[in-house]
């Protein structure tokens, strides 16, 4: 590993039985919409607190379906010093990061800049996450590491953070969510793919965001379940469109990463798309090879929430089609729907894919291997 | 290959009307001037343009005219080879895609009317699906009570993608109204196009819209069971027809994992998804999309835990295998049958009854 973790956790701590893992998916989150102000120009500061963010959703303050719990988060991830679940990297270290061992752990912020209208905010807001998750998460504990959130419906704008953080260490992905204004293969995101692909750094879609697009192609539904169950399928869909519009093939060097969207469904999807890419490629001769391919090559999931099904045997069968080289051990902290490291992956696995799973997939993805 | 076996019965075939003028006979004076004096064009919906690839398979491309508008083809194309005693007619006409509801209770008046004297009157192989005006749950309710009186007609059709999700409650009267008279729901792949063909919007290209198709059968069956339909509705059977099935399995794990974990939200919900699926819903076998080899299909059968919840369809004259391949390779023989016969007598409830018996004697 060419950086510096913490190798040894505190004596005494559980952690010292623990194999070490890398986390995917963490959230960090403010403890008000004011800590990120110092990051944000003063211009902004009036704006957001006279007009809010004016999301691609109805409510001003919220999610349009409410969450199971506050903040969709664990009711024991509160911290003791105030502020909302995941506001806090000290109590973060104490309850997920040093008892789990986790090495790497990947910031996904959420309820940034994406998914709202005003495209000047948008990108100001992105600049500003980007500056506070280097001011107080990357840099004050090296295991963690950032995403460079991008105004996602701005491609030039996104493309020119993307290009300003290139070869930054702290960050090691750029982000986007699943639901835009358009299927993630339009051209209005190209730049993002073009400059991520530059800079070397895999783009991860978080399911989730706002586009202003109802949730299924019938319309919105009436319960927070089918929002959440909705996103797989939203992730389907937005793979799709980046396999077909050839974004993959335009390039080649390009990793994504589908980020809490499940990975069971893959298989299933790859095998429709090359069903009918033979029957219809003449309408698409810019996808050159059968989708499979793309998705095999250029795709990593991260596990969490994860496939949990009766039988062990089918959940190592799916793994077996998806690839135990494309798995991204994740939590979720502090989400209420957090997958316990120790209790995720059944017995069965070989000691390789274990590791590989846990933590070497991610470590090599990542550069840090 | 895996061979047919006779008395099967093909749940999904597809008869074309002509052009939207073949309609005039079955409308009245207004509707029937209205078409002509607007110069209305043909409602052909553009989930199934008649010239792509996947509208028709090659050889059972007719010289002219829209594949499956002949009846001698489809006679000689599908029902003679894969001896089946019944299929199943689902019109797929763009009648949904109106935005009128008298307009599109019209139009599906009359196509369920052309759909009795051109096609069911003329081979007794023939059952009907009775196509609604959804957009109107009081006159898709009519609809469901005037054409259930000819027995012939085995189910109601909807389209996958409409105005709203189907597990509303708003649509529940028709649920009554096919549960009380023996019907089953069939949803078939297509939009309305209502809303974008997809859950994150307009792609660019007919094959994104197909291949979408399986994520709306995903949310859809989400809606069904989360909102309670076969709570109130048990006996209602619904088939999700070329919706493919290799998805189901690991979307029901994960639908059962959120339901463990938020069944608070819809208590009403009380069975698991994976039971309710086992016996409310079933799926017909087209499109099979999975790899050509068995190992790997008869995995994803057992993946599925149950060998009750498919129906052999061909999706004729839609290309989805070629020759006689509409049973995949290295099934086994009691598979066949649950296929091809017991699982859709028991879907079907109507095919049992005793003036069909009589009619096919």
């Amino acid at each position: 590993m060419n950086v510096q973790f913490r190798s040894k956790p505190e004596p005494g701590s559980s952690a010292q039985a623990k194999a070490a893992i890398a986390d995917c998916d963490i959230h960090p989150a403010r403890k008000t919409p004011q800590e990120l102000f110092p990051y944000l120009a003063k211009r902004w500061h009036s704006h957001l607190e006279t007009y809010g963010k004016h999301p691609y959703q109805g409510m001003m303050d919220g999610p349009p379906y409410p969450k199971a719990q506050p903040n969709a988060s664990r009711r024991d991830a509160y911290p003791p010093d105030g502020g909302q679940q995941g506001s806090s990297l000290s109590f973060m270290q104490q309850q997920h990061l040093d008892p789990n061992n986790v090495v790497l752990g990947v910031l996904c912020p959420l309820n940034t800049g994406q998914g709202i209208r005003n495209q000047d905010l948008s990108a100001a807001l992105a600049t500003a996450i980007n500056d506070w998750q280097i001011a107080e998460w990357t840099g004050k504990d090296s295991r963690l590491k950032g995403s460079i959130v991008v105004a996602n419906e701005d491609g030039p704008a996104a493309a020119a953070e993307i290009r300003k953080r290139a070869g930054d260490k702290n960050f090691v992905q750029v982000l986007l969510l699943s639901r835009n204004v358009e299927p993630l293969g339009q051209r209005r995101y190209w730049p993002i793919y073009q400059a991520a692909e530059e800079a070397g750094l895999p783009v991860g879609v978080h399911a989730f965001g706002f586009g202003g697009n109802p949730i299924t192609a019938s319309g919105w539904p009436s319960f927070y379940i089918e929002e959440m169950v909705g996103h797989s399928q939203c992730q389907q869909t937005a793979l799709a469109s980046m396999v077909l519009e050839g974004v993959f093939e335009r390039h080649p060097k390009l990793k994504m990463i589908m980020i809490e969207a499940g990975f069971g469904w893959a298989p299933s999807l790859s095998w429709r798309l090359d069903k009918n890419w033979e029957r219809l490629r003449s309408e698409v001769p810019h996808v050159k090879r059968p989708p499979s391919e793309y998705i095999r090559e250029h795709i990593y999931w991260t596990t969490q929430p994860m496939e949990d099904p009766e039988r062990r045997d089918h959940l190592f069968q799916v793994i077996e089609w998806v690839g135990w080289d494309k798995l991204l051990f994740a939590t979720d902290y502090p989400h209420w729907d957090y997958d316990e490291p120790s209790r995720v992956l059944p017995p069965g696995a070989s000691e390789a894919n274990r590791e590989a799973f846990y933590l070497n997939n991610a470590l090599k993805l990542y550069g840090l291997a | 290959m895996t061979s047919t076996i006779k008395g099967g019965v093909d749940c999904d075939v597809h008869p074309a009307v002509p052009h939207l003028t073949s309609l005039l006979p079955y409308l009245n004076d207004y509707w029937r001037d209205q078409v002509t004096t607007r110069g209305m064009t043909d409602l052909i919906s553009q989930s199934y343009p008649p010239n792509s690839p996947i509208s028709s398979r090659p050889d059972w491309r007719p010289a002219k005219g829209k594949p499956g508008s002949s009846l001698a083809d489809m006679k000689a194309q599908a029902l003679d080879p894969f001896g089946v005693s019944y299929a199943i007619c689902n019109p797929l006409f763009g009648v949904q895609m109106v935005f009128s509801e008298d307009m599109a209770d019209a139009f599906c008046g009359a196509l369920n009317d052309w759909l009795v004297k051109e096609w069911l009157d003329r081979d007794s192989r023939l059952r009907g699906s009775i196509v609604i005006p959804v957009q109107s749950v009081e006159k898709s309710v009519a609809e469901i009570e005037r054409c259930a009186q000819d027995k012939r007609f085995v189910q109601v059709l909807m389209l996958v993608m409409g105005d709203m999700p189907l597990g509303k409650r708003a649509y529940w009267p028709i649920y009554a109204a096919a549960e009380r008279l023996g019907l089953p729901i069939g949803v078939h792949a297509g939009s309305n196009y209502h809303n974008p063909p997809t859950s994150v919007g307009w792609g660019s290209y007919h094959i994104e819209d197909y291949v979408a198709q399986a994520q709306a059968f995903q949310t859809q069956l989400t809606s069904l069971i989360v909102e309670g339909v076969f709570a109130r509705h048990p006996n209602l059977k619904m088939v999700m027809l070329e919706s493919g099935f290799t998805w189901l399995p690991a979307y029901l794990w994960r639908l059962h994992k959120f339901w463990r974990g938020i069944r608070m939200e819809t208590p009403w919900v009380d069975r698991a998804p994976l039971e309710i699926v086992r016996s409310n819903i079933r799926f017909s076998l087209q499109p099979i999309d999975a790899p050509p080899d068995p190992e790997t299909l008869n995995r994803l059968f057992d993946h599925m835990q149950s060998d009750e919840l498919l129906l052999f369809s061909t999706d004729y004259p839609h290309w989805q295998f070629d020759g006689d391949a509409a049973l995949p390779e290295g099934i086994s023989s009691d598979l066949v049958r649950k296929i091809m016969i017991d699982n859709p007598y028991a879907t079907y409830s109507r095919l049992m009854l005793p003036m069909v018996k009589e009619t096919t004697a």
